[in-house]
């Protein structure tokens, strides 16, 4: 409890993934909730790097944390754009009619 | 002692605000709740020596992202009450198995600590004696040249999509076509007619 080691980091980071996994059974209808789920799952993942990085002396764990901090920020450009497309064209964003369009 | 201080409130702060992320009623509560939860996840990195990734935590996540979200949530008029059904039917199987996974992840994680695994020979071994954005700069631009041009690469196509996704052109608006008038002439734009005196035109 006194003296934080590489341990204490990883517990966080796996609390914030199974938080993020929680967010994304209970909100099943809501896809901005699951969105924002997603944005959980890669922050935690990105606790770890960053944690390992410090701890193991080794910076190519920051450069890899940068490039997941990329592919978020497009993945939710594109989330959002998407949702938006289907706002416009059904008026409600549940995604149980997403399996509308099924052959 | 500080550090140990710090480091409790900020990885609190940060757990509870990502369950309320999920939890909360409305989604714009959700959104703020991950702001907060950003925050404290970048005051996390700095604790952990990483200033240059905090910095940018703060700056795409809280200033782009979360405030994108933050737009479409306010654009969309959508009944969340509706949304959230079924919210208490997935509850008691998503907790259990949310358990089950952060106690192993946990355990691993710990078992892992405590087996003292000697490090590999990093990839890139932190340099002594300069400041974490030179050390991060001189390795991004030299040793991940081709991964940061692919990173950009990836943005450029999600800005693209995202751009073709969402634009439309609506068919009652008027829009100005330059080359149609700038190609205007005398033959299009004025016609001659013939009017009786005293009936004028009758349209």
């Amino acid at each position: 409890m006194t003296e934080i080691g590489l341990s204490h980091y990883l517990a966080v980071a796996a609390i914030l993934f199974t938080i993020g996994v929680f967010g994304i059974f209970v909100n099943r209808k809501n896809v901005i909730i699951l969105l924002m789920s997603v944005e959980l799952l890669l922050l935690a993942v990105n606790i770890n790097l960053v944690a390992f990085s410090s701890y193991l002396g080794d910076l190519a764990g920051q450069v890899f944390a940068m490039f997941v901090l990329t592919v978020a920020a497009a993945e939710a450009a594109v989330g959002l754009a998407i949702l938006v497309v289907y706002f416009r064209n059904r008026g409600n964003i549940s995604v149980e009619d997403v399996n509308l369009m099924k052959g | 002692m500080l550090q140990v201080i710090t480091f409790w409130i900020l990885a609190s702060v940060t757990v509870l605000s990502a369950f309320f992320v999920v939890a909360a009623r409305n989604p714009v509560r959700s959104v703020l709740w991950l702001i907060l939860a950003f925050f404290s996840a970048a005051g996390l990195f700095v604790l952990l020596g990483a200033e240059f990734l905090a910095m940018l935590l703060i700056v795409v996540y809280v200033g782009a992202v979360a405030v994108l979200f933050l737009f479409v949530v306010m654009m969309l008029d959508v009944d969340f009450t509706e949304l959230k059904q079924g919210f208490l039917s997935y509850l008691p199987f998503g907790a259990l198995v949310s358990i089950v996974l952060a106690t192993e992840l946990i355990i691993v994680g710990n078992a892992w600590t405590e087996a003292n695994v000697v490090a590999p020979a990093g990839a890139s071994a932190t340099p002594e004696g300069v400041s974490n954005v030179e050390a991060l700069g001189m390795l991004l631009y030299d040793d991940y040249a081709y991964f940061f041009q692919a990173a950009g690469l990836v943005l450029l196509v999600a800005m693209i999509g995202a751009i073709v996704l969402t634009l439309r052109h609506k068919p009652h608006i008027k829009r100005q076509n330059i080359a149609e008038q700038v190609g205007r002439d005398r033959k299009t734009a004025v016609t001659m007619q013939d009017v009786k005196s005293g009936e004028g035109l009758g349209e």
